[in-house]
């Protein structure tokens, strides 16, 4: 099971340790350092390393790196995906998982990390839980805590672990009871040159926040539920409702949650929203090239598309960039090449465009790579896969609460090559 | 301590935690607040304390806790239940020896009957991690009930503990398919988890019991479909979790290429995703490139050659090549892609692709050769070796369409000892070709490089292949150019997949860091641990043959040489590059001692033998060891009419079946990776069969059992599929009687009843040879007609004639008619000619030639004198005179040695295992005409005697 956490930042600083056994001592890290090394670019260290002695599984989150060490057979994707639990807890209990919010919170962080693995086996993960047993640092509490000089730690137990329904608290209490659902589908695509797509798929998620008191037992039905049959569910979903009847049926934990996440990958019900027309050239021989793009929306289901960025990274040889862009602005880095050009709303009647020159080293050849765009966008009001929630029934408690539902769609990966 | 304040509480033992180790002496003193929480009436109390408790890690208190774990592990809380669990393995790694003795194993074992499925769920982990550090200790043995308490306890634990639960079901091996179907159903929900450990979990249980289930089953189909989307989900979530998940589904898209063939868009790469997943999502195409998709991957692949990153380039390069090696196909349309990449003129690209049409060459020869003069126009741009050796290869192999070869290869020369080695072999070998290609204006060159590499060169490597190749061209060109310019196996892209009992392995351990690094967990786990070797449950199912691919088939059509030999060659060519010519078609030959002795049975041997008559007794007596068994009852009273002895004749004979010899190793368990067999030769009743024992003397269970003969003498061949009904699981041993018939194809082998064997299991396949005694061939029918005995003994030629004694032979005449009748060799007649019996006989063999005898027996001499003539048109006396000699007189068992000593006492030698003939001059008359036959200096005729079986 899990032996140590080591924290590191981006200059290789390692600025927190956590041993559940007996210590490791920080020299293992040196392996990671190595492959770092090797590795060029942060994002590229690959996530197992092994070690004489032990095995090194790394996460990168939020410029850090969590480096855990384990010596026995371990499944790694379930290290993996602890430590990503841990980097969720650090962020709903400081608002970031940053280097300055860990050294600044260093007392929870122990807390925690100590409650959330009892020997290298994971005891409380569940955010609830956690919040019952140290609560997160506000404003108030830590002024409090200064006066009186009490710390964060609950001095109740987790009620929740002894429960069958270990991801509830028990008497939640709300004045306001409310139940949000946020639809929102994010679609990761690859266009070819000609404008044909080449790959898309919708990567989708219901987050909830659900804000009722006692222990309410809430289904949410679906119009078109046969559009979801790759769904990964939170523990709290019945299982067997939703095979027979296409429902979610579940008791939800308190505050925020991510109820499921969904692929739609059928090409035909993926929808390309934007179009990019293209044109990157270099000339042989000459120290320039010509750049010019233009965006229009395709199907787009009426809506406005908006908070669109284009990101490009340059080839190596490019030094920099004269454009003009129709819309927007846009930023050209020429240590790292990138241009990036925030563009705004699309409106139907006027096309944005980005054009210009492209300024060369002088004498290095024509770059052979084209570089890829990479588009960013928004669509508010919209699931782009079409699906729609149709009614949320409450069981179990007798108020009324308010229920709301809101769809957005993004862009993931989407990518268009030129 | 004793505090009453939670909150002080937790601290004081977050304290102890931390500290007690620097000061044991004083964390004793806590021992009692211990002893007083697990008894607080507060259950979040108790498993505080049990939770701290093992979390102090001081040998001397760890004995004082005890007591309270005791309490807590029956505590009727399932909160304190579940913290004790884990507090037994934390316990464990401080003292194992406390943890047996205190019987804390037990009480674990039985919570996994728990009936909260926390308490469950936290058992299996603490259980299992104990197991991990004692292989040897059955510590999880599951039976169907306590399988379907954790199947209950699936539904409702945590995510952590169904990642536990799920690997403890995956150690399971139900035992039949319909206890795997239902374990199936109960895991297969949990593939819609959003922890995407219990979702490869769950994979791995599907893929392990799912070989179990048989294709024709509805279900099966079923799960295949439903084990696609959450493996292609698992591809959208973080890089890391998308690496460890692509790992795996190499795993599985070899073992299961079913599952995924439709996804193939899901692993096409995005720009920006990290490199480690760039590289796998590679690999994963082409393993999913079929006739069907080929053009996308191929038109994705060309778009990642033109990328940044220069790894993933030259992987892209290859890929391409390797799908054009995968789908025939496409292979033309990968050649232009590579052709259009070369014309980017890219160094690195250019050189990636050279190497992989190199391959393609190899895949199809003599098809695209047309592109041959575009690559040799960037001959200058290549600059590492593997590019360089490729193309000089390409060079060499078609030096006869290159004009200007000889100057090519020349100008690679002038800097040959600064060439790494492989460009140096390479080069070596190609100018040989081009030497033996085109001889006249290539003698410069090629005396040029020889003493390059054997001169001046340090590399031993290039000075023996410089030297073959010195000594095949001055001695035999012609030769030379039989082994140099040889046909060459063919590659396939089976080259870069796993070997199938490793990936059976590797199916039983997804999820785990054995299927990150492909590796099984033995070849990296920290030495001491033992390792439990893991295998898929064998097919219950009734289609077996039908969906393992690779089993060869078993009792394939006779003859058919043994299709994996070729492999050999492959592998040869691929070793050295040497182009060592056709494939070595016959098996090496190990067959064990014993039996070498009948080596010189043929041919050559035999003539040697008979030209020892002349000396008399000759240099090759095979003694044998007194049968002091029988009475020695020599003098029998024997009547002078041949009426008489076919009447005796008649009366003996025993018909209990043919000798057979002790089982003998024919395979040395260290050439076959662990397994041995051993075996024997019979014949019952008119049928042959082979009799063979089968120790598995590796690690891993032995299964997927096939045999085949390669072609022989008498067309032996197996008459049905070897039948291992179970897998032989380690040491264990089975016996298994092979029938044989004769009807498979002939060919003369040398010594004549030479048999070249090829044994298949899951592992591999083993060859071996030995030889069969002939008496196995001696049909039932092979009493002759007392006329057409006469006839026939008249008319056989001389030259189809043998003779030699048998030593210390101490049987009268009566007891050796019955022994040889038992091995289907008759006695025809019997007479007495001055006071030795005479004795006439006949055998046929399957191949119905008729061989007729004649033996002399002297009352008061053990030795034995035979005469033998085989009937025409087949002349297999020769042969036969040694292998009569196996069949008789077989009560001693032999000794090997090789001694050849002329002794007629009790000293045993035989060369062979029961070798006592010899021969000898006979003056003997035939039995009805008076005398006729001299002994004849040997003819040719013996080595045409051998020649005349395999026609």
């Amino acid at each position: 099971m899990i032996h140590s956490l080591f924290l590191i930042n981006c200059s290789g600083d390692i600025f927190l340790e956590k041993h559940w056994k007996s210590v490791v001592s920080q020299s293992v890290c040196d392996y990671f350092f190595e492959a770092q090394e090797k590795a060029a670019d942060v994002e590229n260290v690959p996530p197992v390393i092994s070690t004489p002695h032990h095995y090194l599984i790394s996460i990168y989150r939020d410029k850090l790196f969590f480096v855990s060490v384990i010596q026995t057979e371990v499944p790694p994707l379930f290290v993996i995906e602890f430590l990503h639990r841990v980097a969720d807890t650090f962020q709903d209990y400081f608002g970031e998982c940053s280097e300055a919010a860990i050294k600044d919170n260093v007392v929870i962080v122990y807390e925690l990390l100590e409650e959330m693995l009892d020997n290298g086996f994971p005891l409380a993960t569940e955010s609830n839980i956690l919040k019952e047993l140290i609560k997160p640092p506000t404003i108030l509490r830590s002024v409090v805590n200064s006066i009186t000089g009490s710390s964060n730690v609950g001095d109740t137990l987790p009620t929740g672990q002894l429960s069958n329904i270990p991801w509830r608290r028990a008497g939640v209490k709300y004045t306001n009871n409310e139940a949000y659902f946020d639809v929102i589908e994010e679609i990761d695509a690859i266009i070819d040159k000609s404008g044909s797509t080449v790959f898309a798929e919708i990567q989708g998620v219901i987050d909830a926040c659900i804000k009722l008191s006692g222990m309410p037992d809430l289904s949410l039905s679906f119009m078109n539920p046969r559009l979801l049959d790759d769904v990964s569910f939170h523990p709290c979903i019945r299982f067997k409702r939703w095979e027979s009847e296409r429902v979610l049926s579940f008791i939800p934990p308190d505050g925020n949650f991510r109820l499921i996440s969904y692929r739609v990958s059928s090409q035909n019900l993926v929808a390309i929203p934007v179009y990019v027309k293209h044109n990157i050239s270099f000339k042989e021989n000459s120290s320039c090239g010509r750049f010019d793009i233009t965006i229009g929306p395709k199907q787009n289901m009426g809506k406005t598309i908006e908070g669109i960025t284009v990101t490009v990274h340059m080839p190596k040889v490019v030094l920099n960039m004269n454009l003009t862009a129709t819309q927007g602005s846009y930023t050209f880095d020429p240590v790292t090449k990138v241009l990036t050009w925030d563009v705004g709303k699309i409106t139907p009647q006027k096309l944005p465009s980005l054009k210009g020159l492209v300024n060369l080293q002088s004498g290095a050849p024509k770059p052979e790579e084209n570089p890829s765009l990479n588009i960013q966008f928004k669509i508010q009001q919209l699931a782009i896969s079409g699906l729609k929630v149709n009614r949320l029934d409450m069981y179990g408690e007798k108020y009324k609460p308010f229920k709301g539902v809101k769809y957005i769609t993004k862009a993931g990966k989407f990518q268009v090559r030129t | 301590m004793q505090t009453d304040n939670l909150e002080l509480k937790k601290l004081v033992y977050l304290y102890l935690m931390n500290y007690a180790k620097s000061q044991p002496d004083m964390a004793i003193m806590a021992v009692n607040t211990f002893v007083k929480d697990c008894e607080d009436p507060n259950p979040l109390i108790r498993a505080l304390a049990v939770r701290t408790m093992g979390c102090i890690r001081v040998d001397k208190i760890t004995e004082y806790l005890c007591e309270p774990l005791r309490k807590c592990l029956k505590d009727e809380d399932p909160y304190v239940r579940k913290t004790a669990a884990v507090c037994v393995a934390k316990l464990h790694d401080i003292n194992a020896q406390l943890v047996e003795d205190q019987g804390f194993l037990d009480t674990l074992k039985d919570l996994i009957s728990d009936s909260n499925p926390m308490v469950v769920a936290n058992a299996v982990a603490a259980l299992s991690e104990i197991a991990e550090s004692h292989p040897s200790s059955n510590l999880l043995d599951l039976n169907p009930q306590s399988i379907n308490k954790l199947l209950t306890a699936l539904n409702e634990c945590t995510e952590w503990g169904q990642i536990f639960i799920l690997d403890c079901l995956a150690s399971y091996m139900p035992k039949d398919d319909r206890e795997a179907q239902s374990i199936c159903e109960r895991v297969t929900p949990r593939l819609s988890h959003a922890n995407s450990a219990v979702v490869l979990s769950a994979v791995k249980v599907l893929m392990k019991f799912m070989e179990m289930l048989s294709k024709d089953l509805d279900y099966y189909g079923t799960l295949l479909k439903k084990l696609a989307p959450p493996l292609v989900t698992l591809l959208s979530a973080e890089p890391e979790l998308q690496y460890v998940a692509l790992r795996n589904i190499n795993l599985i898209v070899q073992k299961r290429p079913e599952i995924l063939k439709h996804e193939m868009k899901v692993f096409f790469v995005k720009y920006n995703d990290p490199i480690y997943v760039k590289l796998e999502k590679l690999d994963i195409m082409i393993r999913l490139a079929s006739q069907a998709n080929i053009a996308q991957v191929l038109a994705e692949l060309k778009e990642y050659a033109t990328e940044v990153d220069v790894d993933f380039v030259r992987k892209a390069v290859r890929a391409i090549g390797r799908c054009a090696i995968k789908v025939e196909q496409s292979a033309e349309r990968c050649v232009s892609t590579l052709l259009d990449l070369i014309q980017t003129k890219v160094n690195y690209v250019v050189q990636e692709a050279i190497v992989v049409i190199k391959d393609i060459f190899r895949k199809y020869p003599n098809k695209y050769e047309s592109v041959i003069a575009t690559l040799c126009e960037n001959l200058d741009s290549l600059d590492e070796p593997e590019a360089r050796a490729a193309m000089i290869w390409i060079v060499g192999e078609y030096a006869e369409r290159i004009d200007n070869a000889d100057e090519l290869l020349e100008s690679f020369l002038e800097g040959f000892h600064d060439e790494s080695t492989q460009v140096q072999l390479q080069l070596l070998t190609a100018i040989v070709k081009l030497f033996l290609k085109k001889p006249t204006e290539t003698q410069e060159l090629v005396q040029q490089v020889l003493s390059l590499a054997t001169q001046d060169s340090d590399n031993p490597d290039l000075r023996d292949r410089g030297y073959i190749y010195w000594r095949l061209l001055s001695t035999d060109p012609v030769a030379a150019k039989e082994v140099v310019l040889a046909e060459k196996p063919l590659i396939s892209e089976e080259t870069d997949l796993i070997e199938p009992t490793l990936l059976d392995e590797l199916i039983c351990y997804i999820g785990t860091l054995a299927s990150v690094y492909h590796k099984p967990p033995s070849a990296f786990v920290e030495g001491s641990r033992g390792v439990v070797h893991k295998s898929l449950p064998p097919r219950t199912g009734s289609s077996e043959s039908a969906e393992s691919p690779e089993a060869a088939p078993t009792g394939a059509p006779p003859g058919e040489q043994p299709a994996v030999i070729p492999a050999q060659g492959d592998l040869l060519g691929d070793l050295l590059n040497l182009d060592l010519g056709p494939p070595v078609t016959g098996p090496p030959l190990t067959a064990a001692p014993v039996q070498m002795g009948a080596v010189d049975l043929l041919g050559g041997g035999l003539d040697s033998l008979m030209g020892d008559e002349a000396e008399g007794m000759g240099g090759t007596n095979f003694a044998a060891p007194p049968a002091g068994t029988m009475p020695a009852n020599l003098g029998a009273p024997i009547g002078g009419g041949l009426g008489d002895l076919f009447d005796l004749t008649s009366g003996v004979g025993s018909l209990s079946g043919s000798y057979v010899a002790p089982k003998a190793v024919w395979l040395p368990a260290m050439k076959a990776k662990g397994l041995e067999i051993s075996g024997t030769f019979t014949r019952q009743v008119g049928s042959i069969s082979m009799d063979l024992l089968l120790t598995n003397k590796a690690l891993q269970v032995m299964s997927d059992f096939a045999i085949q003969f390669n072609r022989n003498s008498f067309g032996l061949a197996p008459a049905a599929p070897l039948q291992v009904h179970a897998p032989l699981s380690p040491n264990q041993t089975v016996e298994i009687s092979l029938p044989l018939n004769t009807v498979g194809s002939v060919m003369k082998m040398d010594p004549l009843n030479n048999l070249q064997v090829a044994v298949k299991n899951n592992i591999d396949v083993f060859y071996f040879s030995t030889l069969y005694p002939l008496h196995i061939l001696f049909v039932e029918d092979g009493k002759m007609e007392r006329q057409m005995f006469l006839a026939t003994w008249k008319d056989i030629p001389n030259e189809n004639e043998a003779q030699f004694q048998i030593k210390d032979c101490p049987l009268n005449a009566e007891a050796v008619s019955s022994k040889l009748q038992a091995s289907n060799i008759f006695t025809i007649a019997k007479r007495n000619v001055e006071g030795q019996d005479m004795l006439y006989q006949s055998l046929k063999l399957t191949n119905s030639i008729w061989v007729l005898a004649e033996l002399r027996v002297q009352p008061g001499n053990p030795n034995l004198t035979v005469r033998l003539l085989a009937a025409p048109p087949r002349s297999l006396a020769h042969s036969l005179a040694h292998s009569l000699a196996h069949t008789h007189t077989d009560t001693h068992t032999p000794t090997h040695t090789h001694t050849h000593t002329h002794t007629h006492t009790h000293t045993r030698e035989g060369r062979l295992q029961h070798q006592e003939e010899e021969i000898l001059c006979s003056k003997s008359p035939c039995p009805l005409e008076g005398p006729r036959r001299h002994p004849r200096p040997p003819s040719p005729a013996s080595s045409r005697a051998g020649a005349a079986v395999g026609a």
